[in-house]
């Protein structure tokens, strides 16, 4: 059963942006409550984990419906969050204004770098977008005076209207951020657009035959992926408070990529499940090592012992990620847009250019 | 109807309504909120004070660091058996942040609002501790003696916030001052690590060496520091520097003192306190020898290299074994955190997480009966002066600054000292060669401490 299918059974409408919208506000009301209810270091978590969120969204369109691997998305974040830092300390801008702002200049980035991208493949664009990875913190802490060196630059949390306190309106910004950007995505993906990424990915020759200017399209994917990519930067440097270099070491694109693998490339609803995993991970293995008393040395190291395990587990268990796994259990087959192992996607006959 | 028959005895079916069940569970079980009783003073109980503090005990930054807090655990557990702290027993927990700042910003949260901590104490970095001075400050919670020496600490935007260790340009200024006096005429070269680190340390030299006699500055990025620095060395050789200041951490030092051998080129060398300290550089000079393929004579020569290296230091060094305060540092080690000693032994790094508890215990002494986190900040401005420490100099603590040690005393390693012996081997020791001097970061002058050194309590040099 497709999304459409389950659009049906389920008596949503029929059109991608009501039935997305509409998802999206049931959504959010639901997370309104149960947030207002969680204690101030949850909200704190959520709002985390939706930051991620919008990053791994970003990642899910390029890798998933694309066929693009960036091991580039933590220097992305980079972008999007020291411009996020820049505006806060130098303009008045609106908040909002601002992360726009971020997710625009990622998006530049990501259309610079995205250029190149379409004469390399596979591990050849996964080596080029790990050196922007790599050069980006050197970038900052070569001009200390703009980017503040080692100390970084500081983010305020714009205030809090009402009596909510600081971490609910800091999770409720976050996770609205979220699903607009998951609406935006889901849109993107049902449209023209989203069927033109969808047809390079599966055989760039046949997709160029078929009408669909196959760079352009590719360009578009990397540009719009570093832009999410660019606003969880910035939102989650509304987390963090300061932004610097040692926020977005390599490590963090290679999280982010396993993160999505996990949570099931391609789908959207999946990278929550990423998301959860990137903040609530590293903990429960923390927890997990004090329980059982093990010795700081081997303690140390379990989170990343446990996140190759739960991948290995993961591929062998679940190939299609969590997301992939809660759809076999619902009875569901293959989200279509998962690396292109499913029935081949509707290959438009002409994208109009 | 033949649909709903060939469903019920489908047994992939139960199998997910099984699986997806106890993932709900587990979730559920998970998600249960932490419940936290509420106090008049958080963290505080009439048996117990509860602190916190993220340090990297993985990754780069963790080898040498990552014996501090656990050494920090000694004094405490020290002085929970001898009764605590009016009777409040020291809960200290250290999460591990692997020197991430975003890492940092997350669990400095879970603590505060989750285990609620009532003061975050010795936790270590500067990227890592910018990100939360912002967070710890609105909640009004103590963000004491930062395992840092950026100028950044001690600023009236942030009254939590207190540094501990001499700033790096105090440092500077010192090591400078001690150049300009016994180098002069000669030709001075720089390498330093390119961060707040490394420049503000060269800003305290700058202050007191002409700019005509540095002859080359060379730096390194930490991100990216992975082999020899062999391209500085062989500029400041070129430039004829007959004098160069490392203001390195240990690897660092090591990375550059190799090459310079190579290529035969041994000047004067001046090293930051951050990067000098023998049972740390030591092991790393002769390891790093053996992986770059040198000579077993070669490795067994590496360790010299820091023979005569001028440096400072703000404590007794370990090698002075007659010092009260190495013997109190020694005792604590050995009977509460014996596995830490028997790895470690007395090094910089222990020494250092001793001497930060220590203080911590004091203000809490000071603070009295009716701890409050405002109580526990003005006992260490009021009274931090007066606090019992290994410091040359007494801790500058006011209500305005935010400082703790500003003086030091010029050292030189030499093989004749008696050596510093620990688990690891045993290495060159220093003898003083400058009076206690002490300054501020600013532009002041230098003055000579003429002061008392305090002396620690008969019952921690007892062991009792």
């Amino acid at each position: 059963m497709n999304a459409t299918g389950f659009a049906r059974m389920m008596h949503l409408p029929r059109q991608p942006l009501v039935r997305h919208v509409l998802c999206a506000l049931v959504a959010a009301a639901v997370l309104y409550v149960v947030v207002a209810r969680l204690s101030s270091y949850n909200e704190y978590q959520v709002g985390e984990i939706a930051a991620y969120v919008v990053a791994l969204v970003g990642l899910s369109l390029l890798t998933g419906a694309n066929g693009q691997i960036s091991l580039g998305h933590g220097a992305f974040m980079a972008v999007g969050a020291y411009t996020m830092a820049l505006l806060m300390n130098h303009t008045q801008t609106n908040f909002i204004l601002e992360l726009a702002a971020a997710a625009g200049v990622a998006a530049a980035a990501g259309l610079v770098l995205g250029l190149p991208a379409t004469r390399l493949k596979g591990p050849y664009l996964a080596g080029m977008t790990l050196l922007f990875a790599l050069a980006v913190p050197s970038i900052a802490d070569k001009w200390p005076a703009t980017f503040g060196g080692d100390q970084g630059l500081t983010t305020t949390v714009p205030t809090a209207p009402g009596s909510l306190s600081a971490e609910e309106w800091l999770a409720q910004i976050q996770i609205i951020g979220a699903l607009v950007v998951m609406v935006l995505v889901a849109n993107l993906l049902w449209s023209r657009y989203g069927r033109a990424f969808r047809a390079v990915r599966d055989d760039e020759i046949a997709a160029s035959l078929a009408g669909i200017h196959v760079a352009r399209t590719k360009v578009t994917a990397f540009a719009i992926s570093a832009g999410c990519a660019g606003l969880g930067g910035a939102l989650l440097a509304l987390s963090t408070g300061v932004v610097n270099t040692g926020e977005f070491p390599l490590t963090l694109s290679i999280q982010l990529l396993a993160a999505m693998v996990l949570g099931g490339t391609g789908t959207l609803i999946g990278m929550v499940w990423g998301g959860i995993l990137l903040v609530y991970l590293p903990q429960w293995s923390t927890s997990v090592s004090s329980d059982f008393n093990l010795g700081s040395g081997a303690s140390a190291y379990l989170a990343t012992i446990i996140f190759g395990v739960v991948l290995i587990v993961a591929m062998i268990a679940a190939p299609n990620g969590i997301q992939g796994g809660l759809r076999w259990l619902w009875g569901h087959k293959p989200h279509p847009g998962t690396g292109g192992r499913s029935a081949p996607a509707p290959v438009p006959v002409s994208t109009g250019d | 109807m033949p649909r709903r028959a060939r469903r019920r005895i489908d047994g992939t079916r139960v199998a997910r309504a099984l699986i997806a069940g106890s993932i709900g569970l587990m979730l559920g079980v998970t998600l249960l909120p932490a419940t936290a009783g509420a106090e008049s003073t958080p963290g505080v109980t009439s048996s117990t004070i509860t602190i916190g503090a993220t340090v990297p005990l993985t990754g780069p930054a963790a080898p040498g660091y990552d014996e501090i807090a656990p050494a920090m655990n000694a004094v405490f557990d020290y002085v929970n058996a001898h009764g605590g702290v009016d009777g409040r027993k020291i809960d200290y927990t250290y999460l591990d942040d692997g020197y991430n700042p975003a890492n940092t910003a997350t669990l400095t949260r879970k603590l505060v609002l989750q285990d609620n901590i009532f003061a975050d104490v010795g936790s270590l970095g500067t990227p890592t501790q910018s990100a939360v001075q912002g967070f710890l400050n609105a909640q009004k919670v103590p963000q004491l003696f930062i395992e840092s020496g950026c100028n950044c600490w001690s600023n009236p935007k942030y009254p939590y916030s207190l540094g501990w260790q001499p700033p790096y340009t105090v440092d500077g200024k010192i090591l400078g001052a001690y150049i300009k006096a016994n180098f002069a005429g000669k030709k001075i070269g720089y390498l330093y690590q390119d961060d707040e680190f490394g420049q503000d340390v060269v800003k305290g030299l700058d202050m007191e060496i002409p700019s005509s006699a540095v002859v080359s500055r060379q730096t390194y990025d930490a991100a990216t520091l992975a082999g020899p620095l062999s391209n500085q060395m062989a500029a400041l050789k070129a430039a004829g520097a007959q004098v160069v200041v490392l203001a390195t951490i240990p690897a660092a030092t090591a990375l550059a003192m190799l090459p310079a051998a190579v290529i035969g080129y041994f000047p004067q060398y001046v090293v930051d306190s951050v990067g000098a300290d023998p049972p740390t550089v030591g092991p790393l000079l002769s390891s790093f020898a053996q992986k770059g393929g040198g000579t077993p004579a070669q490795v067994a020569a590496a360790g010299g290299l820091l023979n005569g290296v001028i440096t400072t230091a703000y404590f007794a060094p370990e090698s002075d074994t007659t010092n009260p305060w190495v013997q109190a540092e020694k005792n604590i080690l050995q009977q509460y955190a014996p596995s830490l000693y028997a790895k470690s032994g007395l090094d910089g790094n222990t020494q250092y997480g001793v001497a930060l508890a220590y203080t911590f215990v004091q203000a809490l002494q000071k603070a009295g009966k009716n701890l409050t986190r405002q109580g526990l900040l003005n006992a260490i401005a009021n009274d931090g002066k007066s606090f019992v420490t290994p410091g040359f100099v007494p801790l500058s603590y006011s209500s305005s600054v935010h400082y703790g040690f500003e003086g030091e005393e010029v050292l030189k390693l030499e093989n004749s000292a008696p050596p510093a012996v620990t688990p690891t081997g045993s290495w060159i020791g220093g003898v003083a060669v400058s009076p206690v001097e002490v300054t501020s970061p600013g532009s002041g002058p230098i003055h000579k401490y003429t002061g008392p050194t305090s002396l620690p309590p008969k019952s921690l040099t007892s062991g009792s």
